[in-house]
């Protein structure tokens, strides 16, 4: 037979089409054509596949090969389909079975020695592949954890094009599969722990309730007085990822080129002051490509350094704060990420960071400190619901070892199913993610409790938006103690938590 | 003429069996080895009332691809030129021309011959 086909993912954000690759080999002078869209690393793949080939014993005829990728609109881009092609003119040469070869959907690059290389965004493509009705996947080896993870899919992992030839009913010999070196994640108990946080016992506090309630937090406090060893310890109280979830998340990961197996710890990333408002968004030339808010998907994203963002990548942070998704726009479409992330920032108190520090001489002229903060705009800190400071650890408490992250991990999990029933009959699964004319028009607890913070709004002291953080905040405090519905001691403590309002 | 040389040798062996082979399935060499000012045209046949131009590619042993290979779109257009030319000279118009490709490949005493009709 000299016509066959086979199938191929062409991806586009986390979305995707199914490809057909068509073989045809005619009599005629031998060429290799490839048509159907491809950008110029696919067109490359002619290339590879005819020495890849060659090199495994199953050298393609000397007649015109002509691969056709259809539908011919979609753009189709990288090496992922070097597989796909290779198995398709194979079958159309005879060497391979054109039925078997027609029933799986191939993913991976070809060395020329024919090897199968890993690629990126299998995960993405297999979820997508699925949700079009496509169950059947060959993969490279390299992406087995990938495939392993996702649920009711048939697949074959192989790490060389003889294996997969010879999957399909090719006589050729089999090269050996490399030894697997199955990548055992580090286990959570590895991860840092706030037993290493020494005399911060206050914050630490705070960090629970942010873990619980899934509120952003802001951290203002002098250099060395253990912001970012706080933060980096978030994920460790954080409840595991659901298979859900840690899917979602690792799916991005794949995208961007992130291989290993999927992990349950929450994901924590800590971009540099000096990033780019694409780069923390999402960006790419012509092909959208998720940014590290993505890959902080269910996890935490962690600025240090705050106000020394640049001020269009702080406020672009805005939008996917609000809806937990980011579209991004470029020449080739829009792409839809997912993007919900708990935002954890420090900054210090001043350019110099010792505005605060009762030991040191504060340096910065006033205007100086009062831009410093500014940098953090209105609605960017309204979207925040803890903000407080971080003081230098006195010398009493600087043996004082902060609690084990397992055991808060416990108590966030123990005060996330109190809120749960609560949640139940919303659409939101946090605290922090009710809108606050919901908050106060259903979830209203008694006068005598509201009285403090209705006393606030009447003097002044706390504007409408401070009034719905402090309720928010509350519930997951009354969370943490067991009790449905806040106390007058809750509000009290969530009004200590809101922190003054900056600038 | 020079002494030829191996390769001489072997490309007139191949061109030699090209024109049994397409005698034996029915075609009539007309010319062989035609040359003119753009090049050389190896075998020129008629089948039936179709005139068929033959570039004959001779190899020993398929180590550096398939003798077919070696055709590459400048010598096809070439092969072209070189049709128009002939038919000016003979004085052959309004006929239906045909540009083939006969591989030989010479391995070990075995011989492997492949007729490529219509190469465009």
């Amino acid at each position: 037979m000299a016509l066959a086909k086979t199938k191929a993912m062409a991806l586009f954000g986390l979305g995707g089409t199914l490809i057909d690759v068509e073989a045809d080999i005619s009599s005629n002078l031998p060429n290799f054509i490839l048509v159907g869209l491809p950008d110029a690393s696919l067109s490359e793949a002619t290339a590879r596949v005819r020495a890849a080939c060659a090199n495994s014993g199953l050298a393609l005829p000397g007649r015109r090969i002509t691969v056709n990728l259809s539908p011919a609109s979609v753009p189709k881009r990288g090496s992922s389909f070097d597989l796909a092609i290779s198995m398709a003119v194979l079958a159309a040469s005879g060497a391979v079975g054109v039925e078997s070869v027609e029933e799986w959907l191939h993913i991976g690059e070809l060395a020329l020695d024919g090897t199968l290389r890993g690629v990126h965004g299998v995960l993405p493509s297999l979820l997508a592949a699925k949700e079009l009705g496509w169950l059947k996947f060959i993969v490279p080896a390299d992406n087995l954890a990938e495939a392993a993870a996702v649920q009711g899919i048939t697949f074959q992992a192989f790490d060389h094009l003889t294996q997969v030839a010879a999957f399909h009913g090719s006589t050729v010999e089999r090269v050996s599969p490399r030894e697997q070196e199955m990548l055992v994640k580090e286990a959570v108990g590895s991860s840092p722990c706030y037993s290493d946080v020494f005399g911060q016992s206050e914050v630490i506090d705070a960090m629970v309730v942010a873990a619980t309630g899934g509120h952003h937090i802001l951290m203002l406090g002098s250099p060395g007085s253990g912001k970012t060893m706080i933060a980096e310890r978030l994920p460790s109280i954080l409840p595991e990822l659901t298979p859900t979830q840690a899917i979602e998340t690792a799916a991005v990961e794949s995208l961007s080129g992130i291989h290993g197996s999927i992990s349950s710890l929450p994901p924590f990333r800590a971009p540099h002051h000096n990033s780019s408002a694409s780069s923390l968004i999402g960006g790419g030339l012509s092909i959208p490509r998720p940014g590290l808010i993505s890959l902080a998907h269910n996890g935490v994203l962690f600025l240090d350094e705050a106000p020394e963002f640049q001020q269009p990548a702080l406020e672009a942070l805005r939008q996917p704060l609000e809806s937990g998704e980011v579209f991004i726009s470029r020449a080739a479409g829009v792409a839809r990420f997912p993007a919900r992330f708990q935002l954890v920032m420090a900054a210090n108190p001043c350019p110099c960071g010792f505005a605060w520090d009762p030991a040191k001489n504060c340096r910065c002229v006033e205007p100086a400190k009062s831009r410093y903060l500014h940098r953090l705009s209105g609605p960017l800190l309204d979207r925040i619901d803890i903000s407080l400071k971080v003081n230098n650890v006195p010398k009493a408490l600087q043996k004082e070892r902060g609690p084990k992250s397992s055991d808060l991990r416990e108590r966030v999990i123990a005060a996330r199913q109190v809120g749960s029933s609560r949640l139940a009959k919303t659409p939101w699964q946090l605290n922090a993610q009710v809108p606050g004319a919901y908050l106060r028009r259903h979830w209203r607890p008694g006068a005598a409790v509201l009285a403090s913070l209705d006393g606030a709004l009447e003097r002044g002291t706390i504007s409408m938006r401070g009034y719905d953080r402090c309720l928010r905040l509350a519930y997951t405090l009354a969370d943490l103690d067991g009790s449905e519905v806040p106390r007058a001691s809750h509000i009290a403590r969530a009004m200590f938590l809101r922190g003054a309002e900056l600038g | 003429m020079t002494k030829p040389t191996r390769r001489h040798v072997l490309g007139i062996y191949g061109e030699r069996l090209a024109a049994d082979y397409l005698i034996s399935i029915g075609y009539e060499v007309i010319e062989r080895n035609w040359r003119c000012s753009f090049g050389e045209i190896d075998l020129i046949a008629r089948d039936k009332d179709r005139w068929v131009f033959v570039e004959v590619k001779t190899r020993n042993a398929a180590g550096f691809g398939e003798p077919l290979e070696a055709i590459t779109e400048e010598k096809l257009a070439r092969l072209r030129k070189l049709v128009g030319e002939w038919c000016r000279l003979r004085q052959v118009a309004g006929v239906q021309v045909r540009i083939d490709a006969v591989s030989v490949l010479v391995n070990q005493g075995h011989v492997k011959l492949e007729h490529l009709k219509q190469i465009f």
